[in-house]
């Protein structure tokens, strides 16, 4: 084709396409911030702050205060990153968490939350995220997280470990959130409040489906010892010895499966096979 | 060196194909980001291609597993409907048209000509709906409203069966899909006529008549899963040989397409991912016919034809890269438009051609992406022997950006510039090279 008008046409076209895209360019750099000016973050943070911007803002919002556009429609709502506190930790109550434990929330999700596994991003991309997560609270900085609560090792399912956290979830006030059924409808339910004064509900633990924190047995245990920070789920690591902690595990670990028409009998029998 | 009136007739119709494909749709659904709260950038690396995490949703069925994805936990109110449009302002140049000396003389000679048309236009409508109708069992429907004709067709219409004996390995897909081609078609970042396709699927060597492409939604079932992680992935598919075309007009043949493919991190780099895919299948040559008329649905003299192919999807931070390379072969009467129960003319034999694909983006941030795409088409053997070897070998290039102004869960908006330009060989009524040229810009918008 020889070069003529219609060439010409076409070449100032191409030079005003990329002139144009240029100008985007910049404006996008200073206006979505991703990438944007460094601000004393270090490689990591910096990195981490585009991953947050593309994946978390709209939930967690720009200034990590859990005030997204998204979050009016949330319930629960997104947590407050500016507080440093966080539900599901390895650390005694009120302690900052370990990376390992911000990790795992990223990994697994906050199940029955907006919170979904962000596991299909790569290890990298989620230390990069807790790096720029931990930039929004100056406690990170002038704090050390809390050594991690032990788990001792679990004693055998039995139907009297159970019967004994049945009691300890009566003595223990559980029912008074969780309801004596475990359904979530206790008589303090509907008074409950998180953190920041939002309405909460107690977790139905008769739902079948995975806790917040996992659904393992340690998982549990762990989650009664730390306490879910922010909620109204106290820590029992002072209350209760690890012994009727297991008990607790037992009995909620019952009730979830009697949902699935699985009784203490033959939940009993399965571990034992 | 001669080519047959026909041969140059099937160029034309190939160039008019890709016009017409141009307009093919493709899917950006706000409806899912509204209902999870999620912005488009949490999907889409630049909407409307995915990113990993969005690819790890739609191989979940539209669920996010975070028992929040059966429609029994969404607002009442909430409609799971998203539309797409986009006016645009678009140039078509087309190189070596052969045309009337005298315009309305076809007596005064005819002259070669390079025809220019540009103006302001609208692409199609999609109408996307989709999601959960409950816990995993999802599905798909997207009318689709041409825009010069107002014709709704069905673009898409499928449910599917998720997680199949709680595996993520166990998936069953029923309706019209999108078959899960190594580059989505469907979610292609360039929109102008001549780019916004990909050549790897639509391709025929001027005259086959073979009525399939891998980058149409197709009717059938698929079989498709993938590990937790969405690393390694693979689709079966079974398929009417009708090209996607409703009312089972071609005949009692089927096609079958398998795909799979395994992605592995690489530290500092991201998600790498490597696989392959091949496509079989069977077309009838001629119809019966009453009075002469063929009767749809009465297909005869099957013959088949393949296309196989292996691909590599590199990411490195901001830039990924796709490089796609297929093999093809059809049957030498559908190549060369003869019922299997004539006979071949002489010299007719079953094309070969080997097809390279390289498209690379450089994602500056979730609000911008620049495009850039080479395609190359090469015949290894013509439907006729007599052909000259590099008739009808195309390149194909195409360049473009979108710039997305604002980045939420409620809509979104990209300006969208490109230029493209094909050129084929020999294809000229004179012999000579054809260069077909795109530019397009214009608002991409869906909410």
């Amino acid at each position: 084709m020889k070069t003529g008008p219609n060439t010409l046409f076409l070449f100032t076209v191409m030079i005003a396409t990329l002139t144009s895209g240029r100008a985007a360019a910049q404006n996008a750099g200073s206006g979505s911030g991703y990438p944007g000016p460094k601000d004393g973050l270090t490689d990591q943070e910096h990195r981490g702050q585009g991953l947050y911007r593309r994946y978390c803002v709209g939930c967690h919002g720009a200034r990590g205060d859990g005030n997204g556009e998204n979050a009016p429609y949330l319930d629960p709502k997104p947590r407050d990153f500016t507080q440093a506190t966080f539900k599901c930790r390895s650390t005694p109550t009120g302690s900052l968490p370990l990376d390992s434990d911000l990790y795992d929330t990223i990994s697994r999700g906050i199940h029955a939350s907006g919170m979904p596994s962000w596991n299909p991003l790569t290890p990298e991309q989620r230390h990069e995220l807790i790096a720029y997560i931990k930039t929004f609270s100056p406690r990170f900085r002038e704090e050390q997280p809390g050594a991690p609560l032990p788990i001792p090792p679990e004693p055998p399912t039995s139907a009297e470990s159970a019967k004994r956290g049945a009691e300890l979830f009566q003595s223990m006030n559980c029912w008074s959130c969780h309801g004596k059924d475990g359904r979530g409808h206790g008589p303090s339910a509907m008074t409950l409040t998180d953190s920041k004064g939002y309405p909460i509900t107690p977790f139905d633990l008769t739902s079948g489906t995975r806790f917040k924190c996992g659904a393992s047995d340690r998982e549990l245990f762990r989650d009664l010892m730390t306490g879910l920070d922010g909620t109204p789920m106290p820590s029992f690591a002072d209350a209760l010895k690890p012994d009727q902690i297991w008990d607790l595990v037992h009995y909620i670990q019952t009730i979830r499966e009697g949902s699935k028409s699985a009784s203490v009998e033959n939940r009993t029998e399965r571990k034992g096979n | 060196m001669r080519i047959g009136r026909m041969g140059r007739i099937a160029a034309h119709a190939l160039l008019l194909g890709m016009v017409a494909m141009a307009s093919r749709p493709a899917h950006a659904i706000p409806a899912f980001a509204r209902k999870y709260g999620l912005p488009c950038s949490a999907c889409h690396e630049a909407w409307p291609k995915l990113n990993n995490f969005g690819q790890t949703f739609k191989d979940g069925g539209y669920q996010l597993n975070n028992d929040r994805d059966a429609p029994i936990y969404q607002n009442p109110s909430y409609w799971p409907i998203a539309m797409r449009i986009t006016p645009n302002w678009h140039l078509e140049g087309n190189s070596r048209v052969t045309t009337d000396a005298v315009p309305g003389d076809p007596e005064s000679g005819q002259v070669q000509s390079t025809i220019n048309t540009h103006g302001f236009d609208l692409s199609g409508i999609d109408i996307l709906t989709g999601g959960t109708l409950a816990k995993n069992i999802s599905f798909l429907l997207v009318p689709s409203i041409e825009a010069d004709t107002g014709t709704v067709s069905f673009e898409s219409a499928w449910v599917r069966l998720d997680n199949l004996l709680q595996s993520p390995w166990l998936n069953f897909k029923f309706g019209k899909f999108e078959l899960d081609v190594p580059i989505s078609e469907k979610r292609i970042l360039t929109l102008s006529t001549n780019g916004g396709f990909y050549q790897l699927y639509h391709f025929l060597p001027p005259g086959d008549v073979t009525p399939t492409s891998m980058g149409d939604n197709q009717l059938g079932i698929e079989l498709l899963g993938h590990s937790p992680d969405d690393h390694t992935r693979y689709a079966l598919s079974l398929l009417s040989s009708t090209d996607g075309e409703l009312g089972l007009p071609g005949g009692r043949s089927y096609d079958g397409y398998i795909h799979v493919s395994h992605a592995f991190d690489l530290p500092s780099l991201g998600l790498q991912r490597v696989g392959a895919y091949g496509y079989v299948g069977q077309a009838p040559t001629f119809f019966l016919t009453t009075g002469g008329v063929p009767i749809p649905g009465s297909g005869r003299g099957n013959r088949s034809f393949y296309r196989a192919g292996a691909y590599v999807n590199f990411y490195a931070g901001s830039f990924d890269f796709t490089g796609i390379y297929q093999h093809a072969s059809d049957n030498a009467f559908l190549a060369n438009a003869q019922a299997a129960d004539q006979t071949l003319p002489n010299g007719a034999q079953s094309p070969v051609w080997n097809t390279g694909t390289i498209e690379a983006h450089y994602t500056y941030s979730p609000q911008l992406v620049f495009i850039g795409r080479y395609e190359l088409v090469r015949i290894s053997r013509q439907a006729l022997a007599t052909t000259p070897g590099d008739f009808g070998n195309l390149d194909a290039v195409t360049v473009g950006y979108r710039y997305y102004p604002f980045m939420h869960s409620r809509a979104g908006l990209a300006w969208h510039q490109e230029v493209s330009s094909v050129r084929s060989k020999l294809t000229s009524d004179t012999g000579q090279d054809q260069r077909s040229t795109s530019v397009f810009m214009g608002f991409d918008f869906a909410f």
